[in-house]
C-alpha cells in the first residue's frame, strides 16, 4: 500500500526547495510526478490512438491504394528519420544516466544533442512535406493527383479519392507526432537551460526523467508509423 | 531509495538492436511474404517498442507493478477501439 | 489544538484567509477551485436550461411557430453541448470532487494543485469559446456533430463550438490525471484502499474513464476541423470516407462519457445513504468493484448509438449483448444501498430526499436503457423521445438529484452555513414531481412515435396533450432548481452558523472545522477505523441527526 508517510511538522523548513509544501517527503513528490507523467503518456496513446484506429479502418478498405500511395513516400529519408529519432532516445537516456552518476556537464552535453537530432528529425520531415507539395500529393487541394497503378495490378489506376484519404492520414498522424517533438524540442530547451546551471544531479532529475518518458513516447509513435505509412507494400 | 542505473553497455547494446531493428523491417517489407508482411511490419515495430518501454523508459525496474498496469490497461482500451471498430467494417458485406 | 485567528477574531478558514480578486483567480487552494467551478457550472446550468425552457415552449403546440426550424436544431443542439460538456462533466467532479477528496484522503491538497487550477483556465476558456459560439449564431449539427453534416454543409460555427469542447476535453483529462494520482500518492497513513469512502472511490473510476476515454473525442474534433479547413474527405461519402467512422471515434468516448457523467453521483448516494440510515454500506467490496466494472464494461459497449446508423447486423449484435452486461454493476449498487438501509435507522433530511429520488429515477432510466439495448425494441424507439426520456431519467433524475443531495449534504462543511431545512425539502419535491411530469410523458411520447430532434409534430397531433403535460413539469422543476441558489445564497450571509459535524457523519471531512482551514488539518489524521463506522460514532454520541 502506498499511504505516504507521517508529515512533518507544519512549518518546519524543507532542506530541498523542490519540495512542495503539500507533499511529506521528496520521494512522495517523485513517485507522484512520475506517476502523473505515465498517465499523461496513456491519454497520448489513446489520442493517438484514434488515428490509427482511422488507420486500419481505411487501410483495410482500400488495401490497394494506401499500397500505391505508400509507395509514394521516400523511403530513404523515412529510414534516415527512424535512424536520428532513435539515435535520440539514446541521448536522452544517456543524459538521464550522467544525471543518476553525477557527470553535471555531460547532461547538457547530451540533451543539446538530443535537440538536434529533434530539430533534424523535422527538417527532414519538412524536406519531405515539401515533396509532397511539388509531386500534388496534398490532400483537398484541386492538383491533388497520384498517378500510378494498384502495385501488382497494371489494370488498375489509383482511385484519386482513396488515395488522398491516405495523405489525409499521412498528414494528420505526421502532422500530429511532429508537433509532438516541437513541443519536446522546446521542453528540451528548458531542461538545458536548467542543467546548464547545474540543477540536476544524483538528488533530483525527475523533470529529467520525466521529460525523457515524454520523449521515448515520441519516439514509440513514430517507431509504429514508419512501417505503417512507408511500408505498406514495397516488394515486387 | 536507489534508482536502478543501467551502464553505458546497455544503452548502447539496446540502441543497436533499435538499429537493426529498423534496417529489418525495411529489409523484410521488400521481401514478399504475402499475408506475413504487416505481421512482420508489426512484430518488429512492437519489438523494438518494448525495448524502448523497458530499458530507455526504465520499466523494467519499476519498484511498483502499478507503472506496468497503467501501460497494460492503456494497450488494452487502445485494442479495443480497433477490434471493434474492426468488428463493424469486416462484417460489413457478410449476408 | 491550535487554530489560527484573524485579527477580526474570526477563525481564519480557507474562504477569510485572503480576500481579493487575485487571491482567487491565482489560488492552488483545492477547496478555491471548488467555488471558482462551482460558479461557472451554475451559470451554464442557467444557459442549458434556458435552451431547454425554450424547446418546451415550442413544444406547447403541434405547428412550428415559436422559432424557425434552423432555430429549433440550434436550441437543441446548444442544449445538449452546453449542458453535457459544461455542466454534467464537470459538475460533481470539479466542485464536491475537488473539494472534497483531499480531505477524505487525509491530505492537504491534491496532488498537482497548480494543474488543477489550469484545469478551471481550460474549462473557463472552453466556455468562452462556447458562449462565443452561443453569440455567434450557434450550431445546429445536434450535440453529436455528425458528419457530413458537420464536415460538409453547415455554414454555422462548428470550429469553434469543436474547439470550446477540445479545450474543455483536456480540463476534463487533467482533472482526472490528478484525481488518480492523488489517490495513489497522498493517502494519509492508515487510509488503505479498503477504507477510503466510496466517494473517492466512484471519482477514482471516473478519472479512469476521463484519462481513456477523451483523447479520442479530442482526436475525432481534430480530424472534423482539419476536414473542415481542408476539404478532406476522411468522413465524406462522396469522397470515399465513411460517417460511421466519426461515430464510432465520437461515441467511444461518449458513451463512457455518460459513466463519468453518473459515477460520482453514485459516490454521493453512497455516503447520504450510509449517513442517513446509521449504517455501514452493505458490500463495500461489491459497491468498489460495481464502480470499477462499470467503468471497464462502459467502455465495451459504444456502438448501440450506432444501431440504425449502418453498422453491420453482427456488430449490432455483440454491441447488444455487451450492453446488457452493463446494467449488472450498476443492479448491484442499487441492491446494495437498498441492503444498506434495511434496518437502518433512516431519517428524511433534504440530502436523503434526493438519494431516495437518485435510486428509484436512476433504475427507471437504468431499465430503460436495457429496452435499448435490445435491437429489435430499438429499432422503433431509437431517435424517438423514449431514448430522451431514458437519458433525462439517468443524467437529471439520477446525476443532478444526486449532485443537488451532495450539494445539501455537504454544503455547511463548504459555507460554514447551515441551510434552511424546510425549504430544502420543499425544493427537493418540486424536483422529483416537476422531474416526473415532464420526462415520464416522454417515454409514452417515444413509444407513440414522436420523433426527437423534430420542431413541428403537426401530422401528429395527438402527441399535443402529453408535450404539455412535460411542458407543466418542467416550468416546476425550473422553480425546484431555482429555491436552492436563492436559499444557498442567502444562507451565506444569514444561515445558522454549522457545527464541525451536523449529520453525526462518518468521514474524514467531518473531524476538521467548517468550513475548513487552507491546509485541511492541523496534524495528519492517522486511520485506524473502517469506512461508515456508524456503530460507533452512535455509541459515542448516542446521537442521530435533526431537523434544523
Amino acid at each position: 500500500m502506498h499511504t505516504s508517510p507521517p508529515a512533518t511538522v507544519e512549518g518546519e523548513a524543507h532542506e530541498n526547495p523542490a519540495l512542495l509544501h503539500h507533499f511529506a517527503t521528496e520521494e512522495q513528490q517523485k513517485n507522484a510526478a512520475s506517476l502523473g507523467m505515465w498517465l499523461f503518456l496513456i491519454t497520448e496513446i489513446m489520442f493517438f490512438g484514434g488515428m490509427f484506429c482511422a488507420y486500419l479502418v481505411y487501410r483495410y478498405a482500400y488495401f490497394g491504394d494506401f499500397a500505391a500511395a505508400s509507395s509514394s513516400l521516400d523511403l530513404k529519408l523515412g529510414t534516415i528519420n527512424t535512424i536520428v529519432l532513435i539515435g535520440s532516445s539514446l541521448t536522452v537516456a544517456m543524459a538521464i544516466r550522467c544525471a543518476q552518476v553525477g557527470k553535471q556537464k555531460a547532461i547538457v552535453g547530451y540533451l543539446v544533442l538530443t535537440i538536434i537530432l529533434g530539430v533534424a528529425f523535422l527538417g527532414i520531415k519538412a524536406i519531405e512535406y515539401k515533396q509532397k507539395f511539388d509531386e500534388h500529393h496534398v490532400p483537398g487541394l484541386a492538383n491533388f493527383h497520384l498517378e500510378g497503378h494498384v502495385p501488382r495490378h497494371a489494370d488498375v489506376p489509383v482511385n484519386q479519392n482513396h488515395a488522398q484519404i491516405y495523405f489525409s492520414l499521412y498528414f494528420a498522424m505526421t502532422g500530429m507526432h511532429a508537433l509532438h517533438m516541437i513541443i519536446g524540442v522546446g521542453l528540451f530547451a528548458y531542461l538545458t537551460y536548467k542543467a546548464y546551471k547545474g540543477r540536476y544531479g544524483p538528488g533530483y532529475y525527475t523533470p529529467l526523467e520525466n521529460g525523457g518518458l515524454y520523449w521515448h513516447f515520441v519516439d514509440i509513435v513514430w517507431i509504429y508509423l514508419f512501417p505503417l505509412l512507408y511500408l505498406i507494400d514495397r516488394h515486387p | 531509495m536507489s534508482e536502478h542505473i543501467s551502464s553505458v553497455k546497455l544503452y548502447v547494446g539496446i540502441w543497436l538492436a533499435l538499429m537493426a531493428g529498423t534496417i529489418l523491417t525495411v529489409v523484410v517489407a521488400g521481401i514478399d511474404l504475402g499475408p506475413l508482411n504487416p505481421v512482420m511490419a508489426l512484430a518488429i515495430a512492437t519489438t523494438k517498442a518494448v525495448l524502448v518501454v523497458l530499458f530507455f523508459m526504465h520499466v523494467k525496474y519499476a519498484h511498483e507493478k502499478l507503472t506496468k498496469l497503467v501501460i497494460v490497461t492503456a494497450i488494452f482500451f487502445f485494442l479495443i477501439l480497433l477490434a471493434l471498430t474492426m468488428a463493424d467494417y469486416t462484417t460489413r458485406l457478410w449476408t | 489544538m491550535a487554530t489560527a485567528v484573524l485579527e477580526t477574531g474570526e477563525r481564519e478558514t480557507y474562504l477569510n484567509r485572503e480576500y481579493g480578486i487575485k487571491s482567487w483567480l491565482l489560488t492552488v487552494d483545492h477547496k478555491r477551485i471548488a467555488l471558482l467551478y462551482l460558479m461557472g457550472i451554475t451559470f451554464f446550468f442557467f444557459i442549458g436550461g434556458f435552451f431547454a425552457l425554450l424547446i418546451r415552449l415550442e413544444l406547447l403546440t403541434p405547428a412550428g411557430d415559436l422559432v424557425q426550424a434552423d432555430t429549433y436544431n440550434k436550441l437543441f443542439t446548444m442544449h445538449g453541448q452546453v449542458m453535457v460538456f459544461f455542466f454534467l462533466i464537470p459538475a460533481v467532479p470539479a466542485v464536491l470532487g475537488n473539494f472534497l477528496i483531499p480531505i477524505m484522503i487525509g491530505a492537504k491538497d491534491l496532488a498537482f494543485p497548480r494543474i488543477n487550477l489550469l484545469s478551471w483556465y481550460l474549462y473557463i476558456i472552453g466556455g468562452i469559446l462556447m458562449v462565443y459560439t452561443i453569440l455567434a449564431g450557434g450550431v445546429d449539427t445536434g450535440w453529436t456533430f455528425y458528419t457530413p453534416l458537420s464536415t460538409e454543409f453547415l455554414k454555422t460555427n462548428v470550429t469553434t463550438a469543436a474547439l470550446a469542447v477540445f479545450v474543455s476535453g483536456f480540463s476534463s483529462i487533467l482533472t482526472g490525471l490528478n484525481f488518480i494520482v492523488t489517490t495513489h500518492r497522498m493517502r494519509a497513513p492508515g487510509m488503505t484502499w479498503n477504507r477510503l469512502p466510496l466517494f473517492v472511490w466512484a471519482h477514482y473510476a471516473t478519472s479512469i474513464i476521463q484519462v481513456l476515454g477523451t483523447p479520442v473525442v479530442a482526436i475525432a474534433i481534430v480530424l472534423v476541423a482539419l476536414e473542415r479547413l481542408f476539404h478532406l474527405g476522411i468522413f465524406n461519402p462522396t469522397l470515399g470516407g465513411d460517417p460511421l467512422l466519426f461515430q464510432h471515434l465520437f461515441w467511444f468516448y461518449s458513451h463512457p462519457a455518460v459513466y463519468i457523467m453518473i459515477l460520482p453521483g453514485m459516490g454521493i448516494i453512497s455516503e447520504i445513504v450510509c449517513c442517513f440510515s446509521r449504517k455501514r454500506v452493505f458490500g463495500y467490496k461489491a459497491m468498489a468493484i460495481a464502480l470499477l466494472g462499470i467503468a471497464v464494461v462502459g467502455f465495451l459497449v459504444w456502438a448501440h448509438h450506432m444501431f440504425v446508423a449502418g453498422i453491420s447486423l453482427y456488430a449490432a449484435l455483440i454491441f447488444s449483448f455487451l450492453s446488457y452486461f452493463v446494467a449488472v454493476p450498476s443492479a448491484i449498487k442499487v441492491f446494495n444501498w437498498t441492503s444498506t438501509m434495511y434496518k437502518g435507522s433512516i431519517s428524511y433530511q433534504t440530502p436523503m430526499l434526493y438519494a431516495f429520488g437518485f435510486i428509484g429515477l436512476f433504475t427507471m432510466g437504468g431499465l430503460t436503457g436495457l429496452f435499448l439495448a435490445c435491437l429489435g425494441v430499438d429499432v422503433h424507439v431509437t431517435d424517438t423521445y423514449f431514448v430522451v426520456a431514458h437519458f433525462h431519467y439517468i443524467m437529471v433524475g439520477g446525476m443532478v438529484m444526486a449532485y443537488l443531495g451532495g450539494m445539501h449534504f455537504w454544503w455547511p462543511k463548504i459555507s460554514g452555513r447551515l441551510y434552511p431545512e424546510g425549504w430544502g425539502r420543499l425544493a427537493a419535491l418540486l424536483v422529483f414531481v416537476g422531474f416526473n411530469l415532464t420526462f415520464f410523458p416522454q417515454f409514452i411520447l417515444g413509444y407513440m412515435g414522436m420523433p426527437r430532434r423534430y420542431w413541428d409534430y403537426s401530422h401528429s397531433p395527438e402527441f399535443q396533450i402529453l408535450n404539455v403535460l412535460s411542458t407543466a413539469g418542467a416550468t416546476i422543476l425550473a422553480v425546484g432548481y431555482l429555491l436552492p441558489m436563492i436559499y444557498f445564497l442567502w444562507s451565506m450571509r444569514y444561515g445558522k452558523p454549522a457545527p464541525d459535524n451536523p449529520w453525526n457523519a462518518a468521514g474524514l471531512e467531518w473531524t476538521i472545522p467548517s468550513p475548513p482551514t487552507t491546509f485541511n488539518f492541523e496534524e495528519q489524521p492517522v486511520v485506524t477505523w473502517e469506512a461508515y463506522n456508524y456503530d460507533e460514532l452512535d455509541q459515542r454520541t448516542e446521537e442521530v441527526p435533526v431537523a434544523h
